[in-house]
């Protein structure tokens, strides 16, 4: 054997795509890769694309399941596009070579390549390749399977489970690609399978024999990325959903009230009752209910009893909730409802991500009937956002809708692990035991916060409800000129919100021709076009909500330094609506799109740059 | 040993004013709940009243507990949160016939399917009151109502078969203006753990005026209804002369002193049995071929939702090197650059 030629490919930051057959373990895969770049220092953006069925038909586009990760230096986003794409089968070709650079290298499972499977996944000929024209790739032809099953000859293990082993062949080639030690993933064998050695010893041998392959092959250059620049600090990885339903958990620990979850399963949002479902150690209550008006309804019993009371949603949940969430309102009890948006309308796209549920969190119910509405915009922080909304919706009384989406939810990221104690105190207004006759609707006169009496509290006995209540005293009311002042009432409660919450920043200088504006979940594409063409000399700046209703109070003032605006959004406009009505003096362009997709970096600069040249 | 509270029902009366129609089964049954609360032994504060929407449904604004008057249906599943959120209160539901049956058939089949310790009472008039008049769930088949002109054509629950079927632990029936009995149940439900469905078959006299009037005849009555008691023979009417006996898989109505048949072949009841098809069969009795049952039905002992969850909680707390938010951060996989 002759040796290779020592050659490394120096990047700043690298797209590695896993794809493969939905049973391929390819979210495995991706996990393991993007925690073990993680741990060595890249910063990293994760980005799965599953299809909605659990075995989708086995060979097809249909059932392709992908794992992106992206890492390196200031990373921002999972990537556009692939520089490296794993394909374990024709039909992981087929669906994701478009999603490939032009150069980039393709890694295929030879063995995978027959004629039955080239045949599923839609092509026509024996030469996926050309009829493809992949001809721009550099393409690695690797019998994957076959030297799986050569590594685990003598394992004593059957054909089938022998070939579960093949994505860890796939991921040991790519280690060596990227230089990665084989030493986590190892330690994730020994963990994940200890009653079963055999197993932990089978997956760390195909894993070596893929590096080793790797190694062997010459027409496999090694990248060096460069690392991220990151603080001193303990890290962690995590998604979305994970950090929503932690940061839930930590505004109960802050506010010292027990966390009760009442919920429904649904895709994206799953993973968040999962999670607390896993904190029973930490006194969390979760209440899995028969439907999703249940899971809302026992959450506003709970607040009702003087719990932290969550429900967790998507889009089509969102609606079933949309009258409990009016009671929550008129009642004035805290509630926080997550909604981890998905592809709509209708069952729309379960497993895709979208930005459309805005004018439902917004608007989506009967009467005049304001929430707080936030959104998170990056996985990690969405710790920092669920934290944010149970302490507004606690410390205000009011429901909170805190909008995540399906991209947030289970992209994931390293995350510098806070300290709580640099966390603000939440401070509840329970109502206490007093002299005075306590009545429900009396209210701190600087937020308007009414007093929260919790049943079981000798002396403050009292009923609340859906119906209309007279101002302070709480009593049944019908009076017209009550309901003008209680509807004004909530309004101005939630207004107030604004005074508690940061001032909205500017990313770049305050007098650029263009500011561009996003809120959730695109933070990380937006920043990094804006980025990229700040880095080029354009005159753009960009700024990010995540507080929407109430917006931050200087909005206005910061609108006003820009001469063109614009509004990107994965949906038809929602923001952009929204902004007309509260702030309807500016003009705002918009950049949308609707493909159950996030952004990409490139259209985006594309976008804006059109916009920066039209005079 | 908790001290003994001292209550009267005067104190359980709010201030408002009750707004039923003059001569409502609801006034009744408001002051009925009213005398039991007072004889619970247990402190106002810790009584949370729910309820739905509907005529019925107004009954937490009469009472001066906590309450909460919430919306449509969704009372079970409201107060299932209040329960489990604060297992300390004694909570209590107020349903319909078309609240908890219609709108709100699903939570009411999955309350007593978990078993939350929740008392329900079921205020059955077989007619939607607060919408003036259209057909509900437990409306009789042919009933002509507002929505129902030509008479109803839909089969009409009998809302114990549907605690039995969702194997529920206790049910019991009463009559709003049998004031005793009803109070009498009330007092049996707090004590039981487990979800409590109370029927209280109530008279609407605007809309359904008399609906039950065939069993409360004054004259009739005795022959017409039948009380269950845990431990005590199935024997009723006018002269204490009918009972219950089983012939072959069915209920019989038999009289004493006839055809051979003495008291000692009359059924005697198990309320605690947990083979449910007994309780069926006489939670399906009806005239004239039979008494309906009153009383506690079926009560039978099971484990309690909320109690095993703090069960659950108590022990992962006990096991897990979790203590607070910075150890779950720091939990599992973590690298220190």
């Amino acid at each position: 054997m002759t040796e290779k030629i020592d050659k490394v490919i120096e990047l700043d930051h690298v797209v590695i795509r896993f794809s493969g057959d939905s049973g391929d373990g390819m979210q495995l895969t991706g996990t393991l890769f993007s925690d073990t770049a993680a741990l060595m220092g890249s910063g990293i953006g994760t980005f799965p694309d599953y299809p909605a069925e659990i075995r989708a038909p086995q060979g097809t586009v249909g059932g392709v399941s992908g794992f992106q990760v992206h890492f390196g230096h200031n990373i921002h986003t999972p990537g556009d596009y692939a520089d490296v794409l794993v394909a374990m089968n024709p039909a992981a070709l087929k669906a994701n070579a478009k999603w490939t650079k032009c150069g980039g290298t393709i890694i295929i499972d030879r063995d995978a390549f027959t004629a039955k499977n080239l045949e599923k996944a839609g092509f026509k000929t024996d030469d996926p390749i050309k009829e493809d024209k992949l001809e721009c790739f550099n393409l690695i032809s690797a019998p994957i399977s076959s030297m799986t099953q050569e590594v685990l000859k003598d394992s004593g293990m059957d054909n089938k489970t022998i070939l579960r082993s093949k994505n860890m062949f796939a991921l040991g080639i790519c280690f060596y690609l990227f230089n990665k030690e084989l030493t986590f993933t190892e330690k994730f064998f020994e963990s994940k399978f200890k009653k079963v050695p055999a197993v932990v010893a089978a997956n760390k041998m195909v894993l070596q024999a893929g590096f080793n392959y790797g190694y062997n092959v010459q027409e496999l250059t090694p990248y060096k990325v460069a690392a991220a620049d990151i603080d001193n600090g303990t890290y962690r990885s995590i998604n979305g959903n994970t950090a929503t339903a932690w940061g839930l958990a930590a505004a109960a620990e802050k506010a010292n009230l027990p966390l009760f979850c009442g919920s429904y399963p649904i895709t994206p949002a799953t993973d968040i009752l999962q999670e607390l479902s896993k904190l029973k150690n930490l006194g969390v209550k979760t209440f899995q209910a028969e439907d999703e008006i249940g899971g809302i309804t026992s959450a506003i019993g709970a607040a009702f009893a003087g719990n932290f009371a969550v429900t967790t949603t998507s889009g089509p949940g969102l609606a079933l909730k949309s009258e409990a969430i009016g009671l929550a309102v008129i009642t004035e009890l805290p509630l926080v409802i997550v909604n981890v948006q998905r592809g709509g309308p209708s069952t729309g796209l379960p497993t895709k991500t979208e930005q459309s549920d805005l004018l439902q969190a917004l608007y989506g119910r009967n009467g005049e009937s304001p929430a707080v509405v936030i959104a998170a915009s990056t996985p990690s922080n969405c710790f920092h956002y669920a934290f944010v909304s149970g302490k507004i919706a606690l410390e205000h009384m009011t429901p909170v809708i805190l909008l995540t989406d399906g991209f947030l939810a289970n992209g994931s990221q390293p995350w510098k692990i806070p300290s709580m104690k640099d966390y603000p105190e939440i401070k509840v207004p329970i109502a206490k035991q007093g002299t005075e006759k306590y009545m429900p609707y009396l209210r701190n006169p600087e937020n308007l916060v009414r007093e929260w009496a919790i049943p079981g509290t000798p002396g403050l006995e009292h009923r609340i409800g859906g119906l209309e209540k007279m101002d302070k005293t709480g009593t049944v009311s019908y009076v017209p000129e009550n309901h003008q002042v209680m509807t004004d009432l909530r309004e101005e409660k939630v207004a107030r919100v604004a005074n508690s919450i940061p001032d909205l920043e500017v990313i770049g200088r305050e007098d650029s021709e263009l500011l561009v504006i996003g809120w959730g979940g695109t933070y990380g594409h937006l920043l990094t076009a804006v980025q990229d063409m700040q880095k080029e000399g354009k005159s753009i700046s960009f700024v990010h909500f995540n507080y929407i209703k109430p917006l931050p109070a200087n909005t206005r003032e910061i609108l006003r330094k820009f001469k063109k605006i614009v509004i990107a959004e994965i949906n038809n406009g929602q923001f952009a609506s929204y902004m007309r009505s509260v702030l309807p003096e500016f003009t705002y362009l918009q950049y949308n799109k609707v493909m159950g997709l996030p952004f990409t970096v490139s259209e985006l600069t594309d976008n804006f740059k059109k916009i920066l040249e039209e005079k | 040993m908790a001290t003994e509270v001292k209550l009267t029902f005067k104190d359980f009366k709010s201030d408002q004013e009750v707004r039923w129609c003059a001569g409502c089964g609801d006034h009744a049954i408001l002051n009925t709940v009213q005398k039991a609360m007072a004889e619970m032994n247990i402190p106002k504060e810790k009584f949370a009243v729910i309820a739905g929407i509907g005529c019925s449904s107004r009954f937490p604004y009469y009472m001066n507990t906590y309450g909460f008057h919430t919306i449509h249906g969704r009372a079970a599943a409201i107060a299932s949160g209040v329960k489990t959120a604060n297992p300390d209160l004694s909570v209590w539901v107020i349903n319909g016939d078309g609240d908890g049956l219609a709108i709100g058939g699903n939570h009411f089949i999955h309350l007593n399917r978990r078993n939350i310790d929740v008392n329900l009472l079921l205020f059955n008039n077989e007619i939607y009151g607060l919408t003036k008049g259209q057909y509900s769930p437990t409306t009789k088949e042919g009933t002509k109502t507002k929505t129902s002109p030509h008479g109803t054509i839909e089969n009409p629950f009998n809302p114990g078969e549907l605690v039995l079927g969702a194997q529920g632990k206790y049910f019991a029936r009463t009559f709003d203006i049998n004031m005793k009995l009803t109070q009498d149940i009330l007092l049996d439900a707090e004590k039981h753990q487990g979800t409590s469905v109370i029927e209280i078959l109530q008279n609407c006299v605007i809309f359904s005026d008399g609906v039950h009037g065939y069993y409360t005849d004054k004259e009739m009555k005795l022959d017409r209804q039948i009380v269950l008691h845990h431990g005590e023979k199935m024997i009723f009417g006018t002269n204490n002369d009918k009972g219950l006996v089983l012939d072959g898989l069915k209920l019989k109505v038999v009289k004493i002193g006839e055809n051979g048949i003495t008291e000692n072949d009359i059924l005697v009841h198990d309320a605690h049995e947990e083979n449910p098809f007994l309780h069926w069969m006489l939670i399906s009795m009806k005239g004239p071929e039979f008494p309906i049952a009153l009383g506690v039905i079926r009560a039978v002992k099971a484990s309690v939702y909320e109690q095993k969850l703090e069960a659950q909680i108590s022990e992962a707390k006990a096991k897990s090197s979790i203590k607070n938010i910075d150890d779950l951060l720091n939990s599992g996989s973590t690298w220190t650059v």
